[in-house]
């Protein structure tokens, strides 16, 4: 199992994970949002290679496109 | 450029700044910004770089001004509903600081994108994401700096992109559904908050001054009143700055 906190809530996941399958598996619109991971966001053609690690930091950061 | 004894009263706040200085508001009185969309993030933005001395601002806007802009957009009164908001602005703007050279774009942002290159920083605050990509893909051709803000209800983002990584790094593709303050509406001060962000941003990339976002985005919750930085990387996939020079 993988311990991450996913917008402040620790969730356990199974491992191994990547961002690509945190995305499906929280079943997020990968174009609304931005996946930071540890303070960093992660390029979105990243998302397969970037293979999570226990206790990483994750917050799913939704794009405002207002002005 | 030379600062003259009622310029030097008029930014004597700012001219103390070591940051700053004399150097730096012969930086501001020689820069030119271009500010596209006169909504609650252009025009505050614009306001205070107007204010700092700026020597020229480039307005970019097709609208006119609505009475749902007012709780927000509070450079605009009542008076002004059914003005150009380009109009309105340069008048405003003008009246606090003469000095002000304006340039007025009353139409879109697609229809001006070739005058980028005549501007030294680039601030974006529109409503609509193709717009911003637009925006975006226009500075990298021009290869001027963007500083990015957005918002919705009540959160703002907010960032600088030099080249790479640029605004589609970040937001690869149109979000469906995406987040129009007419649509999910926005707190009247939360475009007061990120359009200075902005504003303070073009200050420091124009003298110099401090560590620009760049590369960074900084998260703003007007709800929590919590905010964070994070860092961007580029994306070697980019549709928009991977293949650019």
């Amino acid at each position: 199992m993988l311990s991450l906190t996913v917008n402040g809530e620790t969730r356990r996941f199974q491992a191994p994970l990547d961002v690509a399958g945190l995305v499906t598996q929280l079943e997020l619109d990968p174009r609304k949002v931005a996946i930071e991971r540890n303070l960093a966001i992660v390029p979105r053609s990243a998302y397969g290679a970037t293979r999570l690690e226990e206790g990483d930091r994750i917050e799913i950061v939704t794009f405002v496109g207002g002005g | 450029m030379r600062i003259t004894d009622t310029e030097v009263e008029r930014y004597a706040r700012q001219l103390v700044l070591h940051e700053i200085g004399g150097a730096g508001q012969q930086a501001l009185k020689r820069a030119r910004v271009l500010v596209v969309g006169l909504g609650g993030l252009g025009l505050p933005a614009a306001a205070y770089l107007a204010g700092a001395g700026v020597g020229r601002l480039g307005l970019v806007d097709p609208d006119t001004v609505a009475v749902s802009n007012l709780h927000r957009q509070i450079l605009f009164q009542t008076a002004d509903i059914g003005l150009a908001k380009t109009d309105v602005a340069a008048a405003r703007l003008l009246a606090l600081n003469p000095y002000l050279e304006i340039d007025l774009y009353p139409e879109r942002f697609e229809a001006a994108a070739d005058i980028v290159g005549s501007y030294d920083v680039v601030l974006d605050g529109t409503d609509s994401f193709p717009t911003r990509f637009a925006v975006n893909a226009a500075c990298i051709l021009a290869d001027r700096p963007l500083v990015s803000g957005a918002i919705g209800r009540w959160h703002g983002q907010v960032g600088v992109f030099r080249k790479r990584p640029c605004y589609r790094c970040l937001v690869p593709q149109v979000p469906p559904e995406a987040e129009a303050c007419a649509e999910v509406g926005v707190v009247g001060p939360l475009p007061g908050v990120i359009g200075a962000i902005m504003a303070m941003e073009a200050i420091k990339l124009i003298a110099g001054a401090g560590a620009p976002l760049d590369s960074r985005l900084l998260l703003f919750d007007g709800l929590t009143g919590a905010s964070r930085t994070v860092h961007i990387m580029a994306d070697p996939a980019c549709p928009a700055c991977a293949a650019a020079p």
